[in-house]
């Protein structure tokens, strides 16, 4: 009975075999194959040698990873919020079952189907002096023009709102999805509670998608940590550097500098970043859960 | 605090479709009325309409004196108990029952002593601290009617919210409930399908169908005198068997009517000449028939089902015509199915009704 049952489990475990397999051929091998080369001094063409953490530490010392990662956090801690907030007000503003409503949902989706080359592309045609469209609108008003993609802090800006009209789609949707959950007679009940639009939005809409609110955060954190596409085709990071995120320092290190171990190093540390903002993120709200039980 | 509701010419319209047609209604300060009806018949669209939940196509409400159609929900003085409870899951039943005064800035300790009070009648004073997800359906229910009696509104509007209980659940709830009304003694419109709550609840059943309303009476008034063949098959279980009318004969006392499968039935309903008799029916009501001994005078019914109740047994027959009738006989009945056994029925008990489904009553007292 016994030896049937072991064997039984051992054929279940068959059903996850696809999976794991690509699970572990994608996901895990690479990433100790990365743990392994940032503790390595690689070479593109040549051999590699262990190191120790020799690549840690010169990745740390270097202030153009410095100045990549301020950058980085900066750009996070600005467009997250902007994406969720904005998100938000787009989901609450179309959470209505009108012509109107649908149209303007697919209009707000329709540019997270868009390459980041077009993206890019329509933004530099946005940004860029002379020409572009904040220039003229400037020129109307009578301003003094600004170079957006050639300013220090201009540049980054510039970055993030292209991020944020990239992306805003994706936590709309959610915010949708999970605004369409929300029982309708808990809104029937707050209106003959007497509630104000003020007190429905905080008191009952909010706290009912607060797991959604929490999702999109993390999902925004993860994905605009990884921000290279747009910073690499509207600024090439510059001015200056002033624009260039983590990924990008990454990029130029192992591809353009062929410092495999070095990449390896950055890619790391960014990975613990990530994780140490997500793992903050998900204590924050689930101890909040806690003490509200 | 409580106050009558006036509804006067009320209609409703979803595009070309009618849901309710020129409702009229009073219902007096104090008053249990039960709205009563099958599902689609606009019951809960009326009493959404009293709480401003719909829209009101034409016609007026007024509580007391003040017309409120006009008014927001949370400006009627009312407050309502729905279905699905819907109580705010991420509240906890003190601030379930505080959200309706704190929104209107009801001072503090005077909340504190309206929840603490209202719990303690409905004895969830031991829940408060709790959030819904973690009561049962009927713990959900009584924070549902506490949230209401808080607002010490002028009139409490309860949609079926009975009907997610278990049946011996709902029937002490049931008790709960006509006990809080003779305590609180507010005006309290209750909507259900299930006749039983009605009949056991109302002061005052208002029977709706096909968008009109049917019947308003006390629960015996539409018991005994059903005005028509919809209300006399709603009301009552079993429903009440109809015995398709040959020809009517008219007597001074009543009418003596030729029925299919059981002869000349000699009735005191008095029917007036232009009566229509295409299609009349005659009705009878199971307790109003009996079985009797095989010599005796009466009508042979063929058992196809029996229903023991305990108390009594339903015995569901054919008539020789092959026109079904119910009957009532004791706890203890011997038949079984595919027997054939004699009836009795009392004529007195019996209704008419024409072609039209309009009733006609016994002039004697049932």
């Amino acid at each position: 009975m016994a030896e049937s049952y072991r064997r039984s489990r051992w054929t279940n475990g068959l059903f996850v075999v696809p999976y794991l397999s690509v699970f572990l051929t994608l996901l895990v091998f690479p990433l100790g194959w990365g743990i392994w080369l940032s503790l390595n001094k690689v070479d593109l063409f040549g051999g590699e040698r262990f190191i120790g953490l020799k690549n840690y530490a010169r990745v740390l010392s270097d202030p153009i990873f410095g100045q990549a990662v301020k950058n980085t956090l900066i750009f996070v801690g600005v467009s997250v919020p902007t994406l969720v907030i904005l998100g938000l007000f787009l989901a609450l503003a179309l959470n209505k079952t009108s012509k109107g409503s649908s149209f303007l949902r697919g209009l707000f989706f329709a540019s997270s189907i868009l390459s980041v080359t077009i993206v890019t592309l329509i933004w530099r045609i946005v940004f860029i002096p002379n020409d572009g469209l904040m220039s003229l609108i400037f020129e109307f008003f009578g301003w003094q023009p600004i170079g957006f993609l050639s300013t220090t802090g201009w540049s980054l800006f510039s970055v993030g709102v292209a991020t944020v009209w990239w992306c805003i789609g994706l936590p709309m949707m959610l915010f949708l999805a999970a605004l369409q959950q929300i029982p309708k007679d808990l809104y029937e009940a707050a209106a003959l509670d007497n509630a104000s639009r003020w007190r429905v939005l905080t008191r009952i809409t909010l706290p009912s998608i607060k797991s959604t609110i929490m999702l999109v955060a993390i999902i925004q954190v993860v994905m605009q940590f990884q921000l290279f596409g747009q910073a690499q085709l509207m600024t090439n990071g510059g001015p200056a550097g002033s624009s260039r995120p983590i990924v990008m320092y990454i990029y130029e290190v192992g591809f353009l500098r062929w410092d495999i171990g070095l990449g390896a190093a950055a890619s790391q540390i960014l990975f613990l970043i990530i994780l140490c903002a997500a793992m903050l993120q998900y204590w924050v709200s689930t101890r909040k859960e806690e003490v509200d039980a | 605090m409580s106050a009558s509701i006036s509804i006067k010419n009320i209609t409703k319209r979803y595009d070309s479709v009618t849901v309710l047609d020129d409702i009229n209604l009073h219902i007096e300060d104090g008053e249990f009325v039960v709205f009563l009806g099958p599902s689609g018949c606009g019951k809960s669209t009326l009493l959404r309409m009293i709480a401003g939940l719909e829209s009101i196509t034409e016609g007026s409400i007024d509580i007391g004196e003040k017309r409120i159609d006009t008014l927001p929900p949370g400006q009627r003085g009312v407050a309502m108990v729905f279905q699905s409870y819907a109580l705010y899951p991420h509240m906890t039943t003190r601030q379930n029952m505080a959200f309706g005064l704190e929104n209107v800035k009801v001072a503090q300790d005077e909340i504190d002593r309206r929840v603490n009070d209202a719990a303690k009648i409905l004895e969830i004073d031991h829940l408060l601290d709790r959030k819904p997800g973690r009561l049962s359906g009927g713990q959900r229910q009584r924070v549902a009617i506490g949230r209401a009696i808080v607002k010490e509104p002028k009139a409490f509007l309860f949609d079926e919210p009975l009907s997610n209980l278990d049946a011996a659940l709902r029937g002490r709830t049931r008790l709960e409930l006509a006990q809080l009304h003779q305590r609180l003694g507010s005006t309290m419109i209750f909507v259900t399908h299930d006749q039983v709550e009605a009949m056991t609840l109302a002061d005052r059943i208002v029977i709706m169908h096909n968008q009109k309303i049917e019947q308003i009476g006390t629960p015996m008034e539409i018991y005994q005198y059903p005005a028509s063949r919809f209300v006399a098959e709603f009301v009552g279980s079993p429903p009440m068997s109809m015995l398709p009318i040959n020809s009517i004969e008219n007597t001074p006392d009543g009418v003596t009517v030729e029925v299919s499968g059981a002869g000349k039935v000699v009735t005191a309903i008095v029917l007036p000449p232009e009566f229509n008799a295409t299609n009349a029916v005659i009705g009878i009501r199971a307790e109003d028939t009996a079985v009797v001994a095989a010599e005796e005078d009466g009508l042979d019914l063929t058992i196809k089902v029996i229903e023991r109740l305990g108390d009594r047994t339903l015995l569901y027959g054919i008539l020789i015509d092959g026109t079904d009738l119910i009957v009532e006989d004791s706890g203890r009945s011997k038949v079984k199915a595919g027997d054939t056994v004699r009836v009795s029925i009392s004529p007195q008990a019996a209704h008419i009704f024409d072609g039209d489904g309009l009733a006609y009553h016994s002039q004697m007292e049932v």
